[in-house]
């Protein structure tokens, strides 16, 4: 199994990834599968597989988390309800590690959208990049196959202190050191 | 100014660290240039023309006489001797070996200095008004918002790999020194009827390639909102802003794509969410960075015997006197004036000081400025709290240095980029173009009658020396692989913003100076009484101009 690097430690990963342009209908899924389902495919069957533990969704570059909840996907409405909360796990897509969209889109999946579940950066996803995704709220992190996980984790500790509030424990320099 | 404390000394010195592994990690093959790109650039290095360039970040531009020191130490050691102030209040350095980076780091990382975010597609050196804290005419002090948002920018987790370069400017003044209509965000800062401070939010301008006016997205924004409010705008444009295009990919882009109002309404939606979050500020934190920019220990002086004394100076040194008038801006406290260093003497590049100069600037900052400088955007130095009674004293010293040209604002006193001599992505040089003026204009009684003019030089489409916003602007364009230039017209950089308009056909390298010298000759016959060049051109309008440039001869 590949190596994962959750919650700061090197895990093997029991998730598969299902590709963007994959068939994959919902009654295919057996009990033992776990997928993680491109959104182009999980959304036409979210009523289905919401609730599944074993079925979780992951996003483009290019979509943006309100698309989970609407009701095409071009259609970032978010008029569809439901509590994200029943899906075990999101991933986003780094297409190469430049494109910066999924840091946002984890600070609103963490923020705005209040998930809890596992939130994994997935795609070209480096060592020089661990300490960002961390603080915008990703918890585990498919470091790219052809690079060292263990190397990958020291990335999560570059620095031991940050000057603004993002989505981790730190507390802003701005607003602590006077406090 | 701002002090670090031991939190900033620890990030900063983790930062270190972290570019050192990752130079090291670069040089040993285990990053690919690709991967390097981005790294190295946030630690503000190039590759440029002929070695890598690196750019120290000058936080608004302020920085105190030991960093000067050590900036000199570097570029004595570690380059050729000579820096250079740009046109974002930064100092570069254009000779360092990659492999002495990491040392060059650690050395300004001692006097509390870096290159953190000074390029790259992140969130640049935050900008202001060169004369903050000491200007007749501010509001209130910029300094402490901009230290904040630095702080803030500074690793911002979420906005470290933007569609493009991020530009913040402060204005905090009626006469905006800071441009802030041309940068990706301007925040001006005003009070409310109850003295509280709050801001205006513009956002979309930029040079560049377009060259955009910004909006105004959010007027009187409560100080504590500053952050999340910035936040928002940044986080709309990060998911929505073009990532294929690397021409329109800047904010000023989006906000016309979707247009302002739609635009602002994706804003305000994000905002509602971070609104009140934890970067909201409160009075303590703004409080804390506050107490670094109390006003220095001025003496209590008689400003009308300072005067006096200057006027009989004046009387026995007209060549002081003409300093006194050009580079001498006023200053709020009796008896003090703020001054302008000028780096453009003919012959040197624009914005160029060697390693010896720094030292004795330094010195002399010591001795007659609290020890405190400024760069500013035109590429010039400012002390801001020089006694009246120091004047001559220090017009003697920066005459020995050769920075006492009293040409401040004027036709030879050009903002001008590094172009083709340095900049890998030039069309065209710049220096020549610059120096080739100043010397066919270098009757200064000339230039003074001429009035202030703007010239301000790019050597491409960057915009880097401004051209879009000079009075007249010059442009390096390439025309099937020769250098040309393009000259346009009516730029306006301060409050009543404005962009130049394109002449017309672009020139040879050559015709430049007679090219201005029929723009200058058109402006002086038609010029009413003593009317500022940019009066008369709005006044005339471009033809004029345009005809006597392209006339055919004879
Ligand atoms: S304007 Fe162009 S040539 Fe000049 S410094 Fe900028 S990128 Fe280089």
């Amino acid at each position: 199994m590949p190596k994962l690097v959750k919650d700061e430690t090197i895990v093997e990963d029991s998730w598969t990834l299902v590709d963007a342009d994959a068939d994959y209908p919902a009654d295919a899924i057996s009990a033992g599968d776990q997928l993680i389902l491109p959104l182009a495919l999980w959304q036409p069957q979210r009523e289905v597989l919401l609730g599944k533990a074993n079925v979780s969704v992951w996003l483009g570059s290019k979509q943006a988390p309100a698309l989970l909840f609407g009701n095409a996907l071009d259609d970032d409405s978010e008029s569809v309800e439901f509590d994200i909360n029943q899906l075990p796990l999101i991933a986003i897509d780094f297409p190469v590690f430049s494109d910066g969209r999924g840091y946002s889109y984890a600070r609103q999946l963490r923020e705005r959208y209040a998930f809890k579940g596992e939130l994994r950066a997935i795609g070209d996803v480096l060592r020089d990049q661990m300490y960002f995704y961390k603080r915008c709220g990703f918890n585990s992190f498919a470091v790219r196959s052809d690079r060292d996980a263990e190397v990958a984790v020291a990335g999560l500790r570059d620095f031991s202190l940050s000057y603004q509030a993002a989505r981790d424990e730190a507390t802003a320099v701005i607003k602590s050191r006077h406090a | 100014m701002y002090r670090y404390d031991a939190t900033d000394k620890q990030i900063l010195s983790e930062r270190v660290t972290q570019f050192r592994d990752q130079t090291k990690r670069f040089l040993a093959g285990e990053l690919s240039d690709n991967e390097f790109l981005p790294l190295r650039l946030q630690n503000g290095l190039y590759i440029q023309r002929l070695a890598p360039m690196l750019r120290v970040a000058v936080p608004y531009g302020l920085y105190n006489s030991t960093q000067m020191r050590q900036l000199a130490h570097i570029a004595r050691h570690y380059d050729k001797g000579y820096a250079h102030v740009s046109t974002r209040q930064n100092f570069q350095f254009n000779w360092p070996h990659l492999e002495d980076v990491p040392d060059i780091l650690a050395d300004l990382a001692q006097v509390d200095m870096h290159a953190i975010q000074t390029s790259g597609n992140c969130v640049r050196n935050i900008t202001t008004d060169q004369y903050a804290g000491v200007a007749a005419d501010e509001i209130e002090d910029p300094r402490p918002w901009c230290e904040l948002l630095r702080q803030w920018s500074t690793f911002h987790p979420e906005f470290a790999l933007l569609p493009r370069k991020f530009k913040i400017a402060v204005c905090a003044t009626r006469d905006d020194r800071a441009a802030f209509q041309f940068h990706d965000i301007g925040v001006e800062l005003k009070h409310d009827s109850s003295g509280q401070t709050q801001f205006d939010i513009y956002a979309g301008g930029g040079l560049g390639r377009t060259p955009v006016i910004a909006q105004l997205i959010r007027a009187d924004l409560p100080w504590q909102h500053l952050l999340t409010y910035i936040e928002a705008i940044l986080r709309v444009y990060n998911m929505h802003g073009n990532r294929e295009n690397k021409f329109k990919a800047r904010i000023k882009i989006l906000v016309r794509a979707l247009g302002v109002e739609a635009f602002r309404e994706k804003v305000e939606k994000e905002w509602d969410y971070l609104r009140g979050g934890e970067n909201t500020l409160d009075s303590a934190a703004v409080d804390y960075v506050k107490r670094h920019f109390v006003a220095p220990d001025y003496e209590q002086l008689d400003d009308s015997s300072a005067n006096r004394e200057l006027a009989s100076q004046r009387m026995e040194s007209p060549e002081f006197g003409r300093w006194l008038d050009k580079n001498i801006h006023a200053h709020r406290q009796p008896g003090y004036a703020v001054v302008n260093l000028a780096l453009k003497p003919t012959g040197i590049s624009p914005g160029d000081i060697s390693d010896s100069q720094m030292d004795q600037v330094a010195d002399l900052a010591d001795e007659y400025s609290f020890g405190e400088m400024r760069n500013t955007h035109n590429q010039n130095i400012v002390f801001a709290d020089v006694k009246k009674s120091d004047l001559y004293a220090l017009w003697q010293a920066l005459t020995g240095l050769r920075l006492a040209t009293p040409n401040l604002g004027y036709l030879s006193d050009p903002i001008c980029c590094p172009g083709g001599d340095y900049c890998a992505l030039a069309n065209a040089k710049s220096i020549p173009i610059a120096e080739a003026i100043q010397r066919k204009f270098d009757d200064i009684d000339y230039l003074y009658d001429l009035g202030p003019i703007d010239l301000n030089i790019s050597g491409c489409m960057n915009a880097c020396g401004h051209h879009h916003v000079g009075q007249i602007g010059i442009l390096g364009v390439d025309k099937k692989g020769q250098e040309f230039y393009q000259v346009s017209l009516g730029g306006n950089m301060g409050r009543e913003a404005a962009i130049a308009k394109i002449l017309g056909p672009s020139f040879a390298q050559d015709e430049i100076p007679a090219v201005i010298e029929k723009i200058l000759d058109t402006f002086v016959e038609l010029r009413e009484a003593e009317e500022h060049f940019l009066d008369t051109y709005k006044r005339v309008g471009i033809d004029p101009f345009k005809e006597r440039v392209y006339a055919k001869a004879g």
